[in-house]
């Protein structure tokens, strides 16, 4: 339990000792300290977890499913860290960010990690939506940092729609509360997850078909499901970059974990009624059309940050679907494919992040030669849209490969449309990557310095996974199956 | 469901709930900040003394505190620091020319039907005698939406954020009788944030568009844009 208080502790007392420290690059090296000592105390949690199994209380629960997430939200918090330390103090030399706002920034960043792990380790589904509330408000701010009129309109959009999307979850949360409250005898245990799932098949099945799509509509935004996707791409074009990692990798994993949870208690609600997979039948129909939507909008981007917060919605959109589809072996994809999603993509936009200050533009069109400027950044860049398109042997083709065959072998005529997705989608990234790689250098084009170890740590990491899926990995997101659906892949 | 069986406290419940709705019609037709912010202050007034008598009515005491927070939060200091930003933005006099006022009418009145057929089933289960206040608050929370939807004001557009909130509130006060404390101290937590960042953002968008009319915000959308 210790690390378990370590995990969320740290992030919570950062966030406020960085609204007051004034020295920049002491600030920068503290957020660093405090992310590695995070993710420290996540292994520990992790370590006890899988050997004690799952940790209980009345206010916490860490169960196989949540602990991978915790890990992995701790450790890509910790290299977005890394990568934003010297990227920041960057920007703030260029004069886009001020001092004070750097603060901001920084505490920000903390408090967003406490509201991530929180949400995920909390063992209430009303404190899951003060936390999801709260990392919406924490990133709002980030979102706006540099005060240009597209950054104001992208978190006022932000705001406004979360606000009224998590506003749903809300509702659907009384609703849960409301039926929970006549099966379950303290009316404190009606909202805790641990109590909820006991009960699940005596809550009564009306309400909680009702909640459930509250509660999709509401959470559902957050993940980035179309049509809810609007402040997305906004969100994440212009807010500063280490924010577009995060939200990319960590915040749309966290409100997809908070809808499959919820899609367990439907389920167990549902299973006696006409219409037992109706959560299921839910999170395909979402999932597919995200999925479809996002590969087409992939093609007319002109913005580089724009275009991979698409991407984006299109991997939530394929992991939703895969939860939908239910069973272990569509549901070890997507949570293999949450992983693989999360490390690819926060690498890709460090890369983005450098490949932008080489080129002073986020503007595709001008974004030339990077290959032959920096080949770091050129080839960082090529490998991680590489992985991400789902070539092999990198692990997001590893997981695509697991959907696609779940998918043949319970719902076979959608297979077609799960392959045309994929090529657009694929088409869509390399007619525009392409040329930013290989094209001619334009004039004047410097290399910038850059640190690439995060980047080849996550790719490292996502081509090891892709090749041979470490047993203790493997071990680990069966148990996760195991609690999901009720039995084991492997 | 007969209303004359319940208790005299319970038919209050309904009686108020029935008020908050009718203040989130006025909040629609009304062209005024001003008057907008004095009528969502006397709809969290409204919510603070329903909670109370839900809490008498069902000896609950947690829901004191939650009806005191209530009215100190949406019934006096939301409805202060509106009042403050619109002193300091000098809109008091704003006066907002509101488009297709006939069909927004129309359309809430659709949207409160609307939800009381999404919450049939759950009425139909007769579970508790308050059940019908479910309907009316998700008619708010739809009022609200809308009252979003149809301004184009950001001031006006917090306001009716801020009643769905309200809406919400009345849920889990009449459902429930309350969520958990901890639950009800986080949300009121977020909610006080909120109010503060969007103050913060008034001025944020009235420096970059020197205007706070969102009709304004296209600077990002799919459409084809000159660059």
């Amino acid at each position: 339990m210790n690390a378990l208080y370590a995990t969320l502790i740290l992030p919570a007392a950062g966030g406020l000792l960085l609204a007051v420290v004034r020295n920049l690059t002491l600030a920068g090296w503290l957020n660093l300290g405090l992310t590695v000592a995070t993710f420290a105390a996540s292994l520990l949690l992790a370590l006890q977890v899988l050997g004690e199994g799952p940790l209980y209380s009345d206010s916490l629960l860490v169960d196989p499913f949540n602990i991978y997430l915790l890990v992995l939200t701790c450790f890509v918090g910790m290299t977005t860290a890394i990568f934003s330390r010297p990227y920041m103090a960057h920007v703030c030399r260029q004069g886009s960010c001020s001092q004070r706002r750097m603060r901001l920034y920084h505490s920000m960043f903390q408090a967003f990690m406490f509201t991530m792990l929180l949400a995920l380790s909390t063992n209430n589904l009303g404190v899951l939506w003060v936390a999801v509330e709260g990392a919406t408000l924490a990133t709002v701010m980030l979102v706006s940092l540099y005060r240009t009129p597209e950054a104001v309109e992208a978190a006022w959009k932000y705001f406004i729609l979360c606000g009224v999307g998590i506003a749903q979850a809300l509702f659907g949360t009384v609703l849960v509360y409301f039926a929970a409250q006549h099966v379950v005898g303290s009316p404190e245990q009606g909202l805790n997850w641990t109590t909820l799932y006991m009960h699940a098949v005596e809550l009564s099945p009306t309400v909680m078909s009702i909640a459930f799509v509250f509660l999709l509509v509401g959470y559902g935004t957050k993940v980035g499901l179309v049509p809810l996707h609007q402040w997305l791409p906004d969100a994440h074009s212009e807010g500063p970059t280490p924010m577009s990692a995060v939200l990319s990798g960590l915040l749309l994993n966290v409100a997809l974990y908070a809808v499959v949870r919820l899609k367990m208690l439907t389920d167990g609600a549902l299973v006696q009624t006409a219409h037992p997979h109706l959560a299921g039948h839910l999170l395909m129909g979402f999932g597919l059309l995200s999925f479809l939507v996002a590969g087409l909008f992939l093609h007319r981007q002109r913005d580089i940050k724009r275009m991979f917060s698409y991407s984006s919605v299109e991997h939530m959109g394929l992991a939703t679907f895969a939860f939908g589809i239910g069973g272990p072996l569509a549901t070890f994809g997507a949570l293999l494919h949450m992983l693989v999603h999360s490390l690819t993509k926060s690498a890709i936009f460090v890369t983005v992040g450098h490949a932008t200050h080489i080129a002073g533009t986020q503007s595709i069109e001008h974004i030339r030669g990077l290959i032959r400027t920096q080949p770091a950044v050129g080839w960082g860049l090529l490998f991680g849209v590489a992985a991400i398109a789902g070539f092999p042997p990198f692990g997001v083709f590893a997981s695509e490969f697991l959907v696609l065959t779940a998918t043949m072998q319970s719902w076979p005529w959608l297979t077609p449309s799960l392959l045309i997705g994929l090529g657009i989608a694929f088409a869509g990234l390399f007619r525009h990557l392409h040329p930013m790689v290989y094209g001619p250098v334009p004039q004047g084009q410097q290399p910038v310095r850059v640190n690439m170890l995060p980047v080849a740590v996550h790719l490292l990491l996502v081509l090891w996974i892709g090749l041979a899926i470490p047993a203790f990995l493997a071990g680990w997101l069966d148990q996760a199956v195991r609690l999901i659906t009720g039995e084991g892949l492997l | 469901m007969n209303l004359a069986h319940l208790s005299l406290l319970e038919q209050t419940v309904f009686v108020l709930a029935a008020l908050a709705l009718f203040l989130s019609f006025a909040l629609l037709a009304q062209t005024r900040l001003t008057t907008m912010i004095h009528l969502f202050a006397w709809q969290g007034f409204l919510l603070a003394l329903l909670t109370g008598v839900v809490a008498t009515v069902a000896h609950t005491h947690h829901l004191y505190i939650s009806a005191l927070l209530t009215l100190a939060l949406k019934a006096l200091l939301i409805p202060w620091m509106l009042h403050r930003l619109t002193r300091r933005l000098q809109l008091e006099r704003h006066q907002e020319r509101l488009q297709h006022q006939a069909l927004v009418m129309m359309a809430a009145a659709g949207l409160v039907i609307f939800s009381y057929w999404i919450v049939l089933p759950i009425a139909r289960l007769e579970l508790i005698s308050t059940r019908n206040v479910i309907s009316l608050s998700l008619a708010i929370v739809q009022l609200g939406m809308l009252l979003m939807v149809a301004r184009r004001q950001v001031v006006a557009q917090v306001i009716g954020f801020m009643s769905m909130e309200n809406g919400l509130f009345l849920a889990a006060v009449a459902a429930t009788r309350g969520m958990p404390l901890v639950v009800e101290l986080g949300i009121a937590f977020d909610v006080l944030v909120a109010a503060v960042l969007f103050g913060v953002f008034f001025f944020h968008i009235r420096e970059s568009i020197d205007t706070l009319d969102v009709d304004q915000l296209t600077r990002l959308s799919e459409e084809e844009r000159e660059q």
